[in-house]
């Protein structure tokens, strides 16, 4: 997939992590639609004031124009969504399982061998689904977001099945402040979820990759980021 | 207009005014003896309330009781202890930080504080949440899936409730009510001070708007500036609902001690503890030596360090975010009893008179150049 300008962006879901990620993707040059279950109208003064330059539009409408749909909603809502609306899409899912909030949903969520986003992906199977932005805390994102070629940049995983996507979405992770690290297969993006080991967690990108490349040695690449960052603090 | 502390008055940079208040906040956070052997819950609760009368002592406006269930926050009654401190204590205010309205009864709730308000003669005071630590819901039988729900109807329900008189409510979380008279009153057709808390997603502070309660902004991490928008947000989502301003706290977890390090140090391994324990289930990361440098620095969350460290902190977080009131959440698992002693002594006695004076002269300033008899480099 390419294009003759930037890919514009819908995000979806304008609580915590949504309006976030709009912004960076806005500050990256690119346009931005955000759209929640209801009226935009009622979109209309969160997005004046936390998201400007964004357009609030209806879900639909949102979709139709965007050539990327990161999903920010809570899991358990986009489990109420109609799946063809993002037939054809390439589609970012930047959600958790997260029992606190989504309560419990039925298997094969919280299957240790299947990815959430495979999950997803299984009930979109028009679209094309890559996992990233889930991983680190949206009172984060922005915080840690840097200019390519910054010493202290962070690192985000993007997880995909479909090469060419996954490379789409990891100029969009680059513009918006953030090394992107592919990691082979929607299945591998398991390591981005709650519990996994960089969960949470704001690395750098060697440390990331240590990190999610020696599940194994999960405790001690913690160690050793602890380690290394309070040294350099 | 709720009831509120009237010690002195602080503008926002909206220039609305409303009474400054600097409060603390504790979950009942579970003490160690000094020489660090866990006390038992119930000498927590008791030194809870010797600490709630410290607070008055020293000067601090209200002293709030969060809702927990756990072995780490063994503190579920709150009002209970509330009312032994108001037994005790004359001026100070006194109220939840939060009540889990989700997973209670609202007219329970509403019944509790404003016997509670009844006891205090009228320092009562209730901060509403969703419940962003949800123990409570499997404790009372509520599925977690229908939080949201939970949340909208409760309020939804309080808001009358506050109004006062006869209540008709209907809805699916709770029985009917018709015409019914729900006691006791308050004094003097007053209102029982509500607020919202809210923990960064802007509908929450839409629906606070929506409701007419105050709110109080939950930052527990990151950058607090980004939540100044916030502030606006509230108060234009106000005016398109035809109600009044109305004013914005912060509630900041911290620990103050005679110099910043040692604050650092005493703090440090008891909030890497707390966070390493609810970071599972609340999807916290683990902190580092480098994320708490960031998080007790100039631009991160933690009000930790000296008087005049935190006092700078809160003063420049207020004017940025346009907030009149900051509650400090003191302690962290296992901080013994005397520790947070010092901690409520200095921040009554040494942060609260900086931090008004502070704001007074910012106030004073902007005012001076809003008039254009001063500017910045004549002022200072």
């Amino acid at each position: 997939m390419t294009y003759a300008t930037m890919p514009a962006i819908a995000v979806l879901g304008a609580g915590h992590v949504g309006p976030a990620i709009a912004r960076l993707a806005l500050d990256a040059g690119h346009s931005v639609a955000i759209a929640t279950s209801g009226n935009p109208g009622h979109l209309a003064l969160v997005t004046q004031l936390l998201i400007p330059g964004a357009d609030p539009l209806w879900a639909a409408d949102a979709i139709a124009r965007a050539d990327i749909v990161v999903l920010a909603m809570p899991l358990h809502r986009f489990l109420r969504m109609d799946p063809n609306a993002l037939s054809e899409k390439l589609v970012i899912d930047a959600m958790n399982y997260w029992p606190p909030t989504d309560g419990k949903l039925p298997p094969p969520f919280g299957k240790e061998s299947i990815g959430t986003s495979e999950v997803v992906a299984e009930r979109l199977p028009d679209a094309t689904v890559v996992k990233t932005l889930n991983h680190v805390g949206y009172h984060e994102l922005e915080t840690y977001a840097r200019l390519s070629g910054s010493m202290d940049r962070r690192a985000l995983g993007v997880a995909g099945d479909d090469l060419e996507v996954v490379n789409t979405v990891s100029a969009f992770v680059d513009r918006i402040g953030y090394d992107a690290v592919p990691l082979g297969s929607l299945n591998a993006g398991r390591v981005l979820q709650p519990g996994g080991p960089v969960f949470g967690t704001v690395l750098r990108r060697e440390d990331f990759e240590r990190a999610v490349h020696s599940s194994a040695e999960q405790q001690k690449a913690f160690g050793l980021a602890e380690q290394h960052y309070g040294r350099s603090a | 207009m709720p009831d509120q502390p009237m010690n002195s008055t602080a503008a926002g940079d909206k220039g609305t005014a409303f009474p400054l208040v600097l409060g603390l906040d504790t979950f009942g956070d579970r003490t160690n003896t000094i020489e660090g052997q866990p006390l038992s819950h119930a000498q927590t609760i008791r030194n809870v309330v010797e600490e709630g009368v410290l607070a008055e002592q020293v000067g601090v406006d209200f002293f709030g009781i969060g809702e927990h269930h756990t072995d780490y926050f063994p503190m579920p009654a709150g009002d209970l202890v509330l009312a032994a401190i108001a037994a005790r204590t004359q001026r100070i205010h006194l109220g939840s930080a939060v009540t889990v309205l989700s997973s209670d009864d609202p007219v329970r709730v509403f019944q509790r504080y404003s016997t509670l308000n009844a006891l205090s003669s009228g320092r009562a005071e209730v901060i509403l949440g969703r419940g962003s630590s949800i123990e409570s819901f499997p404790l009372f039988g509520y599925d977690l899936a229908d939080y949201e729900q939970l949340f909208e109807e409760k309020t939804a329900l309080f808001a009358q409730l506050v109004e006062g008189g006869p209540v008709t409510w209907q809805g699916t979380t709770r029985p009917a009510l018709r015409d019914q008279d729900v006691v006791p009153h308050l004094e003097d057709g007053r209102r029982l001070a509500t607020w919202v808390g809210v923990g960064g997603s802007p509908q929450s502070v839409i629906r606070a708007a929506r409701l007419g309660f105050s709110l109080m902004l939950a930052i527990i991490g990151g950058r607090p500036a980004r939540f100044a928008p916030f502030t606006d947000l509230f108060q234009q989502a106000l005016a398109s609902f035809g109600r009044p301003p109305l004013p914005v706290g912060v509630h900041g977890p911290g620990h103050i001690a005679p110099t910043d390090e040692q604050a650092r140090e005493e703090f440090w391994p008891h909030w890497r503890e707390l966070i390493r324990l609810v970071a599972v289930e609340r999807g916290f990361a683990i902190p580092t030596e480098e994320s708490f440098a960031y998080e007790t620095g100039p631009l991160g969350a933690l009000y930790v360090g000296s008087p005049e460290t935190v006092a700078q902190k809160i003063a420049t977080n207020l004017r940025t975010l346009g907030a009149t009131r900051f509650d400090l959440k003191y302690g962290a698992g296992g901080l013994p009893h005397e520790t947070l002693m010092t901690n409520i002594e200095l921040y009554g006695r040494e942060v609260i008179p900086r931090v008004r004076e502070w704001m007074k002269e910012m106030t004073d300033m902007s005012r001076l150049v809003a008039n254009g008899e001063s500017n910045w480099d004549q002022a200072g």
